[in-house]
């Protein structure tokens, strides 16, 4: 039994039974197919976390996206500026405690590089109802490059626990149709 | 034979059970249950927090509740009992004393200091970090002093249990290689001190940091290094529970390894591969690269998902081909529906393996794809998958194998037997639906450790679709229902062992066990007919495949970034 010592005291020269050698080789080839699924993934899907990020201060952090709201502001709501970037330009979110600053109005089948940093503590980036999910370090300037493909208003949730506000913690963000360029 | 020490046999099993290590396991596996007890209190409170129609706790209450949920339970309840189920390993599989029951006693006070102190700094209401106590959040002191404590108790358990296999050896108690269940508990073992150590290089630092001493932390550096201790600590129980299957299917069902070599192996993958798996929470952190992501969230080409399927078929096909030996032969499932479904040790322990396998395995490879996670981190279909992991899995494992040990070990017959009977089912089923439903929520882009999804009072308020409601509410019944199994099991258990009645204990051997030699040798002249279990393996296999490329269809679903 499994609890008793094997009673063959060579088990390691049995021959494996035949069903379960035919097991071991398809869960062997179905982990082959998930490890190159990802890498094809890589080559071929259009959902991938970019590998750029950079060490940066808050301080510089939030300069260059002050730059970017005193630029590009088009109205005020709620007390937050929503901010209309240009097509192509870099755009900058603030995650802080506890807020995602500025609101972000970006148009649709437009490309942006997305910059994210924290001036404080851990947040989790959670775009819904698109459901796009990072996490957010203070120190660390992600940059990722996002094509929103749905218009509306899009709700920014915390995801990661920091603290008593967290649940307070929402942000908004704006795709709108084309204006033509 | 320097040391000579009473021992019993037990006239079930005819295993021979030292006194040191029964007080130990005792002791270990009763205050365990108090911790799950606690743990489980907790628990309840957060599901009907998140219920929005009822949302009991107020925010601050809620976070230290969630706090220590996840601690008294991931933590505490769990590795208390595992080290119950290292003593029982060692000493009584293999009919040892055990190795320095007066360091194993220091080992057991340690940690049971170390989780009054972190309990107390949860309830004082300053330490509402989380189990994972991500810096710069920051925590009283005595939160980490506590966790560390613990860890070095649990670290002094695993230095007792690799004591004993010593004593074992040179003594000569067993012959040729230790049983399988052993090698597997060993498995764990070595993997708990790896995990203890990573704990130790993180959490030593964050304490230093808490009373001033270190002035900054890095909170990449912390999650890398937290998680190769957080990760980790999850294939320990999985070692575990895994071994606790086996167990059980040798003592109910007289089930023996298909083939030693496999299962072995299977073990060992898992000392080779599972502890790369802290990249599953760092897939969407920035600065790392995606080949370390790729390569270390698959475990080097899923080297050690390959040992957990293995494990898949290995378990109910020692079961079969146990059960076919004894004539239960008719057609593909007559050796399964003649299975002890009464006996609350089998059948809470084939419902941990059918639950651990299809709702946890499943979901735990999916989520780790290094891309899927986008739409699934930090989301509550997180908690969702590992309720399926590690309560489904190992907590109901546990408890299924309590029902073995109370008999064994404590010496009384189990009282209330139709409660017992029905545990597994009622446990079992509102486990398996605060899984489904948090994994429900989690898809909706519910996030975890959140007190209110309704975001009332927030200045940019987000309304969630009106389905992640109903799913939180369905998780709070079905918390409810878990709530009703777990209390029964802890009624039952501390019952039969305050007022069971006795069994005699008695140090005559047993004639040679009628069980084990219904199963006659296994090997080469004997292939082993599993058609049953093939079937199950097949319909595993092809959920799995769908539901993998499902999540797919959903990723290129959301906006393309790269
Ligand atoms: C009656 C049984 C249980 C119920 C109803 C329950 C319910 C829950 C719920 C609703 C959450 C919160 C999810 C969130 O808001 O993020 C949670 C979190 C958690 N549960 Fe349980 N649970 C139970 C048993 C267990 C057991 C036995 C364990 C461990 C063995 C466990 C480990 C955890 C952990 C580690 C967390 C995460 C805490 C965190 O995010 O910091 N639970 N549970
Ligand atoms: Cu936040
Ligand atoms: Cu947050």
């Amino acid at each position: 039994m499994s609890v008793s010592p094997p009673k063959n005291k060579i088990w390691w020269n049995e021959p494996v039974p035949k069903s379960e050698l035919m097991w071991v080789i398809i869960a062997f080839v179905w982990g082959l197919i998930m490890f190159f699924m990802m890498v094809y993934w890589h080559a071929y899907g259009e959902q991938n976390l970019s590998n750029e990020a950079y060490r940066i201060t808050a301080e510089d952090f939030s300069a260059k996206t002050q730059t970017m709201v005193d630029k590009y502001t088009v109205r005020e709501e709620s007390g937050y500026p929503v901010v209309h970037p240009p097509v192509g330009e870099d755009v900058y979110l603030i995650a802080r405690l506890w807020q995602w600053w500025p609101i972000l109005e970006l148009e649709k089948g437009k490309s942006y590089r997305l910059h994210l940093s924290s001036l404080d503590w851990m947040h989790g980036f959670s775009l819904q109802p698109v459901n796009i999910n990072l996490q957010i370090h203070p120190d660390y300037e992600m940059v990722i490059t996002i094509t929103p493909t749905t218009s509306g208003e899009f709700g920014i949730v915390c995801n990661e626990y920091c603290g008593i506000g967290h649940h307070q913690m929402l942000g908004r963000m704006y795709v709108v149709d084309n204006e033509g360029t | 034979m320097a040391i000579k020490e009473q021992y019993r046999i037990c006239q079930t099993t005819g295993l021979r059970v030292y006194k040191s290590a029964e007080n130990l396991i005792k002791a270990n596996a009763v205050v365990a249950v108090v911790f799950l007890l606690v743990g489980g209190i907790f628990g309840i409170m957060v599901a009907l927090t998140r219920w929005k129609a009822v949302h009991l706790l107020p925010a601050d209450w809620f976070y230290l509740a969630l706090t220590a949920h996840g601690i008294n339970l991931l933590v505490v309840w769990i590795i208390f009992f595992e080290i119950a189920v290292l003593y029982f390993a060692s000493s009584v599989l293999l009919g040892c004393r055990l190795a320095t029951p007066k360091i194993a006693w220091a080992g057991f006070a340690l940690m049971l200091i170390g989780a009054l102190i972190t309990n107390v700094a949860v309830l004082q209401g300053n330490s509402s970090v989380m189990f994972t106590s991500y810096v710069p959040l920051k925590a009283d002191p005595s939160f980490y002093a506590g966790v560390i404590l613990f860890a070095v108790g649990a670290l002094v358990g695993c230095f007792v249990f690799f004591g004993t296999l010593v004593i074992a050896k040179q003594e000569k108690t067993y012959e040729g290689s230790v049983p399988l269940v052993t090698f597997g508990a060993t498995v764990a073992a070595i993997i708990a001190v790896f995990t203890i150590a990573s704990g130790a290089i993180i959490l030593i630092p964050t304490f230093l940091w808490s009373i001033g001493y270190v002035n900054h932390l890095d909170t990449l550096m912390y999650r890398t290094v937290w998680w190769a201790f957080g990760h980790s600590s999850q294939q320990i129980n999985v070692a575990a529970h895994i071994s606790i299957w086996y167990l059980i299917s040798a003592v109910t069902l007289g089930a023996k390894p298909l083939s030693e070599k496999v299962s072995r192996g299977a073990f060992l993958l898992y000392i080779l591969f599972l502890q790369l798996a802290s990249a599953h929470h760092l897939l969407v952190d920035p600065g790392i690269s995606s080949e370390w992501k790729i390569f270390n969230t698959s475990y080097a080409i899923y080297l050690a998902v390959l040992g957990s399927m293995i494990h898949g078929l290995t378990v109910p096909g020692s079961m079969e081909a146990a059960q076919r030996k004894k004539g239960y032969t008719n057609g593909l499932f007559e050796w399964l529906r003649k299975c002890p479904w009464g006996n609350p040790a089998f059948s809470g322990m084939f419902i941990s393996l059918i639950l651990f396998g299809f709702l946890g395995g499943i979901s735990g490879v999916v989520m780790g794809v290094e891309q899927i996670n986008l739409i699934i981190h930090n989301t509550i279909y997180v908690p969702g998958h590992f309720h399926a992991t590690v309560v489904a899995g190992t907590t109901l494992a546990f408890m299924a194998v309590t029902y073995l040990l109370v008999p064994l070990i404590f010496q009384r017959e189990l009282i209330l037997p139709w409660f017992a009977k029905i545990q597994p089912y009622v446990f079992g089923l509102g486990v398996a639906g605060i899984s489904v439903f948090m994994m429900g929520a989690g898809t909706l882009g519910v996030p975890r450790r959140h007190w209110d999804i309704s975001q009332a009072d927030a200045v940019l308020p987000y309304d969630f679709p009106g389905a992640a409601n109903l799913m939180m509410g369905l998780n709070g019944m079905s918390a409810v229902l878990a709530g009703l199994g777990g209390a029964i099991f802890i009624v039952v258990v501390v019952g039969s062992i305050l007022f069971g009645k006795k069994i005699a204990s008695s140090n005559e051997p047993v004639a040679a066990e009628e069980e084990a030699t219904v199963v006659s040798e296994y090997g080469s002249e004997e292939h082993p007919n599993i058609p049953g279990t093939l079937i199950l393996v097949a319909v595993f296999f092809t959920s799995f495949v769908l539901y993998y490329f499902v999540n797919w269809k959903y990723l290129a679903e959301v906006w393309p970034l790269r």
